[in-house]
């Protein structure tokens, strides 16, 4: 018993200092860990056209993925043509604004998506030296940093019976030498661990049919050996090996099938109907510490920082919570709809709705609205956050906002 | 001094660590066409492309030409491989070959998203290239060429009409609607044509097949009746009456309505829950060979010709586009038998309502081919 307390003193201390290692960059779908956090703290809370807008760059075509900031670069992904059947993949230099190369591919999949969404709806991600694309018709590449192309792969052409035509959206992962890629679809479906470094399946794991649009999660450990990745589908969360896809626990809840989990301190924050709560024990499996309703979920998923956990429902009412138990401890009603998840940066909540109307909210015991200002409509994406600057994306434009 | 020793150690240390440029591409072309499923070739066409990437500008057409015989993975390795060469050359200020991405745009035996890649290269290099190559592409084998001249017939008719030149302005639109493959155009063609009293028989520029004999409803509660083979999965006899979900079921010959070619089996049999309903048709095919069927459907559907299952989708109620399910199927020669089965779900959302299918026979660019008996 005293071993096993040291123990999660042990992994809670580590991974409470991993929560806080934000770094400067943005890798992927929610940042640093997944987690939506961000370490700066001077980005302006109203944005000024003239004045704060620090540059914005068309982009060739649509797509509800995210940027993502890689040593100081910013990668987005789009797709464009009639049937969205041209992928894109763009990097521009995150002081300029410069296009520094630009990839496309040609959609080997289906690419038939609700015209809501798109066909460039999964966030890219990054190790820091390579960045992994994913797609809606399946198509996934690696390219380093320079846009050297190091491998494809065609999901579609290898599994042809996984599709979705509403579309996909589940953001990739990397982990370690592992990028993690879920495809769970009314039909059939597979999660799959691809090798970084030669893009072959390292392991390949076959769901059940469900459809979720939610993304794997880092789950990290006391070492980065212990690291784990978090997989929802309709029934259940399971957490695996990352090199392996060994499943190491899972817990029987009907997931959110959009919103994606969150972690920080060891516990996984899971939207279930509200929100579970669960601790990690380090001898395998999780137990449920709270369940909260009033905790739910929207699209946008789940953020937990200073001990507070904050969701923003599907009535744009932001909802913050008490970690410890659960409790709830103040509401805050936003202008909706959302799709995009929220980031916290520098002690502020930054929302930006589908009309693109970003609201900055002050976080403390009270939650205050501080700032509105308006960029492009059709703004399905999360924004990132990396050197001084916060980034979104519209179907049409990237933006830089920093102070000047 | 020192920065410019500083400066030729990376130059000499970084045209070591680049691959040499290769005179000859065909061989790295070669690597590249030869990856596969799951990965395989990844390794080798990883050093291929790089070397490749490193290609003269003037390469640029060779590499192009590489696309003619690549399948759809060893494409993707190309095409971003002409990324790159265009990338470093406009970076360096260089020009691309215009009359050689001019001559290999017009020839219409190269690939056609190869020949659409050079277009688009020319075009950047040479903004005019547009209006004098577009206007010729309006049957184009190449469906992003082809819609673009489209875009240019429709422009064209659209001034007709504003000028009050009604006849010409019908016959620029009727030739623009000739070429148009994409739904939205053709829609967009058919509206303009409407406003300027014209008809416009969509089903058969489509080729939807508008015709059938129906039956049913069979029972498909708890989602078991798309494995479950009831009788018209066995024999087609249109003067049968089998065991429905509830009582015996016949055929009886339904038509579709509308332009857009759809079996309402809500209409057609009974709106119901939990249910499976079939539909087939005769088409006939003078010479047979091959062909697009294409299919769309809210519903889990299987599709047989000829008895042959050629699509099975068990999802329900999840995206619908025009040509959802496309199998490239053999005609025979004479009459070719479609069968359809089309299953409803238990769930009872308003959406959810949907029971249909709709089903066209084209050919690779999504030309209508319409049964002998139809023309």
């Amino acid at each position: 018993m005293r071993a096993m307390r040291t123990t999660t003193i042990y992994l809670t201390t580590a991974a409470a200092v991993l929560c806080l290692c934000t770094g400067a960059d943005w890798p992927g779908f929610r940042g640093p860990d997944n987690r939506s956090i961000s370490g700066e703290g001077n980005l302006p809370l109203s944005f000024d056209q003239q004045r704060d807008v620090a540059w914005k760059v068309p982009l060739p075509g649509a797509g509800p993925s995210g940027p993502i900031a890689v040593d100081g670069r910013v990668v987005v992904t789009a797709a464009s043509g009639a049937r969205q059947d041209r992928l894109h993949v763009l990097c521009f230099d995150a002081q300029t604004g410069q296009l520094q190369w630009e990839r496309q591919l040609w959609a080997t999949g289906h690419v038939v998506v609700d015209p809501f969404g798109g066909v460039a709806a999964p966030t890219p991600v990054s190790d820091g030296r390579l960045v992994f694309a994913f797609f809606s018709s399946n198509d996934l590449a690696c390219f380093d940093l320079q846009g050297r192309l190091k491998w494809l792969r065609g999901l579609a052409h290898d599994y042809p019976t996984v599709r979705h035509d509403v579309g996909m959206a589940s953001s990739p992962l990397v982990v370690g030498k592992t990028v993690v890629v879920q495809l769970d679809t009314p039909g059939d479906s597979f999660v799959a661990g691809i090798d970084t470094t030669t893009g072959e399946n390292r392991w390949r794991i076959e769901r059940p049919s469900g459809a979720i649009w939610a993304s794997p999660t880092v789950l990290r450990g006391g070492t980065r050996g212990q690291d784990a990745v978090l997989l929802q589908r309709r029934d259940r969360l399971s957490a695996h090996e990352p090199h392996t896809g060994k499943l190491l626990w899972y817990y029987e809840t009907p997931c959110h099938s959009i919103a994606s989990a969150t972690t920080c301190d060891g516990r996984v924050y899971l939207p279930s109907h509200g929100l579970h709560a669960l601790q990690v024990n380090p001898a395998g499996g999780v137990e449920l510490l709270w369940h909260q309703p009033r905790l739910s979920s929207g699209n946008a998923s789940p953020l937990v920082h200073d001990n507070r956990a904050y969701t923003v429902n599907s009535a744009a009412i932001l909802v913050c919570g008490d970690t410890a138990d659960g409790e709830v401890l103040w509401r805050l009603r936003l202008k909706g709809p959302f799709w995009a998840t929220p980031v916290i940066a520098g002690g502020h909540l930054f929302c930006v709705n589908h009309h693109g109307l970003v609201q900055v909210v002050e976080l403390g015991e009270k939650g205050r609205l501080v700032g509105s200002s308006q960029i492009d409509p059709k703004i399905l994406a999360s924004p990132a956050v990396a050197d001084g600057a916060i980034y979104f994306r519209s179907n049409q434009d990237l933006w830089k906002i920093a102070r000047p | 001094m020192r920065i410019l020793r500083n400066g030729s150690v990376v130059a000499v240390l970084t045209i070591i660590a680049l691959p040499a440029v290769a005179e000859d591409l065909q061989p790295l072309l070669q690597t590249l066409r030869c990856v596969g499923p799951n990965g395989a070739g990844n390794r080798a066409a990883t050093r291929a492309w790089q070397e490749l990437a490193q290609a003269d500008v003037r390469q640029i057409v060779t590499i192009l030409e590489g696309l003619d015989d690549a399948g759809p993975l060893a494409a993707n390795w190309i095409r971003t491989a002409v990324d790159a060469v265009v990338q470093s050359a406009l970076h360096q200020g260089r020009e691309l070959p215009a009359a050689d991405l001019n001559r290999f745009a017009l020839d219409r035996r190269h690939a056609p998203r190869a020949r659409r890649l050079a277009y688009e290269l020319l075009v950047r290099t040479n903004p005019s290239a547009r209006q004098r190559l577009v206007p010729g592409m309006l049957d184009d084998p190449s469906l992003e060429l082809r819609r673009e001249a489209v875009d240019w017939c429709t422009a064209e008719a659209e001034a007709l009409a504003d000028a009050d030149k009604r006849e010409q302005a019908i016959a620029a639109y009727r030739r623009a609607l000739a070429a148009a493959r994409d739904l939205d155009q053709i829609r967009r063609l058919a509206a303009c044509l409407g406003q300027l009293g014209q008809q416009v028989n969509l089903p058969r520029h489509f080729g939807f097949l508008m015709q059938w004999q129906v039956i049913g409803p069979f029972d498909n509660t708890d989602r078991k009746g798309f494995d479950k083979a009831y009788p018209p999965e066995h024999e087609i006899d249109l003067s049968a009456s089998y065991p429905g979900k509830h009582a015996p079921v016949t055929w009886t010959a339904h038509t579709c309505k509308g332009d857009y070619g759809r079996i309402d089996f809500n209409r057609a049999l009974v709106e119901e829950k939990s249910v499976v309903g079939y539909a087939v048709t005769r088409f006939v095919s003078e010479e047979g060979g091959e062909v697009d069927l294409r299919a769309t459907s809210h519903n889990a559907v299987k599709i047989w010709l000829n008895g042959n299952l050629v699509q099975a989708h068990h999802v329900y109620h999840t995206g619908s586009q025009m040509d959802q399910y496309t199998s490239r199927v053999e005609l025979k020669a004479g009459a070719n038998t479609i069968l359809l089965k089309v299953c409803q779900n238990e769930i009872t959302p308003d959406w959810a309502r949907w029971w249909d299918l709709q089903v066209r026979i084209c050919d690779r660019n999504g030309t209508a081919i319409l049964s002998t008996d139809q023309k």
